[in-house]
């Protein structure tokens, strides 16, 4: 058993709905009990779809368990069938249903209905929602590309053409991430097959082969179908994930070389603010600024490479949640010269932020309950997140203006320049004081007495205590920097096995550390 | 307004009505959705649902933006392991529960809180918590009962977990004067305008179940009489009457109508008189009438459909249609408990259409062949059926709002004519 305060996925049959609610013509058929239609409200609610997801729940009962829970397995799916009438079927089992295993592949084979069925084989215990997703992605491409339908060898001047794979329902910022890359691909002059699984109907899927290569938005949920594409019809994928400006420009380098098209233009033309914002001096003092990357691997990597090489921010810490992705993650960890944190733990994620004191976190909805709790500045970058983060307005985290609305997201809870040295000279102030949230964000309140970092402390503190003078001096380090000049004093002084810390400690350590 | 309910022979209103019971997917929620206010409502009681990620899924996604502050439930999620064999589980659980406390000493009442995967594998958490409330106590007490989605639904939660509480109740002493207990989670302020409005009559003591804290437990006993506050509580009220205590049968304290009657049948049974009922409640039921009065405008004439939800159906109903002049069209209702519901069924319109149970696909049949000005039903259903040009009030809100009592009834009307006023205002 885990003890679970917020998990970061759910269930992998909730990955499995992402990809119905994400396609056309398609209905899935999940054996649940009552109760986990609260799913649906992710759909309608979160993201505010207009329509019910395409999910018929069978929503067995107490009773039901005594009498024939597979017959109401075949009701619900026979049911669904003729009501909804679609192209496709998926049928398979939430965490409750597996247990009682009434094999609803089997079951649904026995009904014999004219349209193709995919019955998902979802372990609930072990896996989670991304990867219940991929897996179901992968088995509606394997099961429904028709292997006929391959693309001839390119005649010369002939437009190349790819697939987009990788949007789904509930994917964090996956609709407008979609506009902005088909918007790139449509500018390098290449045509667009088949995207999927956002919009794709089961034709569609049938077509996957008609294309000269795949990008692969997001791996957590494409890649595993992209490389049966690969086996199957030779399709090569992209391998590089557009976010950041650096990356979206080896994005086009890669999509370029593929396709056989000359990128120059469009690298000219390129929509990118960003590289210019961070160059301005009113940027300066970002840099080297502390900060702490967690989320899905694919979203971890990307902002860990934002942060270092076009933010100038130092990466203090990084990690994910994203088992399946956990090499991809350490490798990136090993650039920035950290260990990688990989864990769905929420208290392990907390701990490991309390002792780094960044100045500020990157990740998803429950860094940002960590961050408020030790009164760290954050920003979401990947999923999950909640109904803020499927915003009205277009925010691509991908191309060119993806990077110019990640450098207004992150640097947004950071206090201002101006601010930070003022507040840096005078202390004691009743409203600009150390203690304050930034002013532009209307915090004049001093935050709550539990918000100040000070967990690190118990680590190095136990032999160690701290003068009076040393203590008043300390208060006067503005407080997102505080947090780390506490603990490196203490490390300091504890290295020295000095048991009392005092102004002098307090400066040597300073002095030690910024060698 | 008589405070006397007038309950003839002849079974008025809806008491013998047919009721529509059907079987089909159920759009509801299952009970480990009480923990989300039952976690506010008992300050130093901490939630651990034992089940699957689904649990954890759910309980997060339906706490919305609460989730920023330290909640006080948790999940003890079921892994493969546990899976393998009971007798792990069990120390699994143990370490669990164990390393929970170690991080929240402030908790005096742990739930242990069954669900769905947990029910299936027959793990027997009745027995760990007796084990866990041996090892931890005096200062944790550690109960448990089922949230699951099999077993109940939604509201049923906070049912389970009250009727788990009753048998740790003390016992009142022998021969003690006769007390009143008001049994249903409240909002704070409700709770205080009862607590007034009981004292202004003479009724006391009156004891509130559940307590804001652990430590305050009222006592039980045959001296005991209890008034309902809630209609979902069958399992609570069967409790509390093998312990001897009466319920005293009285519609729901929803609206000026439904709120007189609840007080007045507490009222009788403490022998209070008719005159000095009058003369406490009567100013409360005037400004209550007049702020209504501003809210049946906007409501009076308008066609209503209630899908299932949280027992609340019916109670709302009557309120609706007899102080506000709505017209009902179908009240669905998850479960339908004739006894609790009796008082209230003899004040629904003749002929209203009552369903209990669903199949949501007919029943989505049904309300859009109706076309109803608004619909009540669950978030899930909200949206769409806004993008059908349908207008609704989603029903979770109802459970998380002070709604009770004379003070509450105009904002009780408020939350169903709001939706209709914003159609109106944003066709403009």
């Amino acid at each position: 058993m885990q003890l679970t305060l917020w998990t970061y996925e759910g269930p992998p049959h909730v990955g499995a709905m992402r990809i119905a609610t994400a396609m056309k013509d398609v209905h899935y058929v999940l054996h649940a009990p009552q109760g986990d239609t609260y799913a649906d409200l992710l759909f309608t609610m979160i993201e505010r779809d207009a329509k019910r997801p395409p999910v018929t729940y069978t929503t067995f009962q107490a009773r039901d368990l005594g009498g024939d829970t597979a017959q109401l397995f075949k009701d619900a799916a026979r049911e669904a069938f003729e009501r909804f009438n679609p192209k496709a079927m998926m049928v398979g089992s939430s965490c409750t249903a597996e247990l009682i295993q009434d094999d609803p592949g089997g079951l649904c084979k026995a009904l014999d209905l004219p349209v193709p069925v995919v019955a998902l084989e979802l372990p609930s215990y072990q896996r989670k929602e991304n990867w219940g997703a991929a897996e179901t992605f992968y088995q509606m491409v394997r099961q429904l590309a028709d292997p006929q339908v391959k693309r001839a060898p390119r005649e010369s001047g002939q437009r190349a053409r790819c697939n987009i794979l990788g949007p789904a329902a509930l994917g964090f910022r996956h609709r407008d991430d979609l506009r902005e890359i088909s918007g790139l691909l449509r500018d390098l002059g290449i045509d667009i097959n088949v995207t999927a699984p956002l919009g794709a109907s089961p034709s569609d899927l049938a077509r996957l082969g008609d294309a000269d290569f795949n990008v692969v938005l997001y791996p957590e949920i494409a890649s595993i179908a992209a490389g049966w594409l690969t086996r199957t019809f030779g399709q090569p994928s992209t391998r590089t994930v557009p976010i950041g400006s650096g990356a979206t420009r080896d994005f086009i380098a890669e999509v370029a070389a593929l396709a056989g098209v000359d990128a120059t233009a469009v690298l000219a033309d390129a929509n990118a603010r960003a590289p210019w914002y961070a160059k301005s001096v009113d940027s300066t003092y970002l840099t080297s600024k502390r900060v702490f990357v967690f989320g899905d691997a694919t979203h971890v990597v990307a902002a860990a490479r934002i942060a270092a090489t076009e933010m100038g921010f130092t990466v203090v810490g990084l990690g994910t949640y994203s088992r399946e992705f956990a090499r991809e993650v350490r490798d990136a960890a090993k650039l920035y010269g950290v260990d990688a944190l990989v864990s769905d733990d929420y208290l392990e994620v907390e701990a490991r932020i309390a002792e780094l004191q960044p100045e500020l976190v990157l990740g998803s909805q429950m860094e940002r309950h960590i961050a408020k709790r030790l009164g760290i500045p954050c920003a979401v970058i990947s999923a999950p997140v909640h109904v803020q983060d499927f915003p009205a307005r277009y925010s691509p985290q991908m191309g060119f203006e993806g990077a110019n609305v990640l450098f207004d997201t992150w640097v947004h809870p950071l206090m201002m320049g101006l601010e930070e040295h003022l507040i840096g000279m005078f202390r004691g102030d009743a409203e600009f004081h150390e203690d304050a949230a930034p002013s532009h964000l209307g915090g004049s309140h001093k935050p709550a007495p539990a918000a100040t970092p000070q967990p690190a402390a118990v680590s190095a503190a136990a032999e160690t205590t701290w003068g009076i003078e040393a203590e008043k001096e300390l208060r006067k380090i503005p407080f997102f920097v505080r947090g780390k000049a506490r603990r490196n004093t203490e490390l300091y002084a504890r290295d020295k096995g000095l048991p009392v810390i005092t102004l002098e400690t307090l400066y040597d350590a300073k002095a030690h550390f910024s060698r | 307004m008589s405070p006397v309910i007038p309950i003839r022979a002849d079974t008025p209103g809806c008491v013998d009505a047919p009721v529509l019971r059907e079987r089909g997917q159920r759009e509801v929620f299952c009970g480990l959705t009480g923990i989300i206010w039952l976690h506010r409502k008992i300050q130093d009681a901490f939630f651990l649902v034992v089940g699957s990620r689904t649990c954890a899924h759910l309980i997060q996604s339906a706490a919305g933006v609460m989730i920023f502050a330290e909640p006080r439930f948790a999940t003890a999620i079921i892994d493969e392991r546990d899976l393998a064999g009971l007798a792990d589980c069990n120390e699994e659980l143990d370490r669990v529960v164990s390393r929970l406390i170690e991080r929240r000493p402030e908790i005096k009442l742990l739930f242990l809180v069954g669900s769905c995967p947990s029910e299936v594998i027959k793990l027997d958490l009745s027995r760990a918590a007796q084990r866990l409330s041996g090892r931890f106590s005096p200062e944790v007490r550690v109960l448990n009962y089922s949230g699951s989605g099999i077993e109940t639904t939604f509201t049923q939660g906070e049912d389970a977990c009250l009727a788990s509480l009753v048998p740790v109740l003390p016992a009142s002493a022998q021969g003690a004067p006769t007390e009143l207990m008001v049994v249903g989670a409240l909002a704070d302020v409700v709770e205080d305008q009862f607590a007034r409005m009981f004292q202004q009559l003479g009724i006391g003591p009156v004891r509130f179940f559940p307590p804001r804290r652990a430590t305050q437990m009222p006592a039980v006993g045959p001296n005991t009489r209890f008034l309902l506050a809630q209609p979902f509580l069958a399992d609570t009220a069967l409790a509390l009457e093998a312990r001897g205590a009466q319920r005293l049968p009285a519609p729901f304290p929803l609206g000026v109508e439904g709120t007189t009657a609840w007080l007045s049948a507490a009222a009788r049974a403490f022998g209070v008189s008719p005159a000095k009922f009058d003369a406490v409640t009567q100013p409360a039921r005037e400004r209550a009438a007049s702020a209504l009065a501003r809210q049946r405008v906007q409501l009076e004439g308008k066609r209503i459909f209630f899908f299932p939800d949280s027992q609340l159906e019916i109670p709302l109903a009557r309120f609706l249609s007899r102080e506000l002049g709505m017209q009902l069209t179908e009240v669905g209702t998850p479960y339908l408990h004739r006894t609790h519901m009796a008082e209230e069924l003899a004040l629904l319109p003749a002929g209203t259409f009552l369903s209990e149970g669903q199949h949501v696909d007919k029943q989505l049949d049904r309300c859009r062949a109706e076309r109803p000005d608004l619909v009540v039903c669950g978030l899930g259903l909200a949206n769409p059926l806004e993008a059908e040009g349908m207008t609704t009030k989603w029903a979770i809100e109802l459970v998380f709002t002070p709604i009770q009592g004379y003070e509450q009834a105009a904002d009780l009307a408020e939350l169903f004519s709001r939706p209709l006023v914003r159609r109106m205002r944003l066709a403009a």
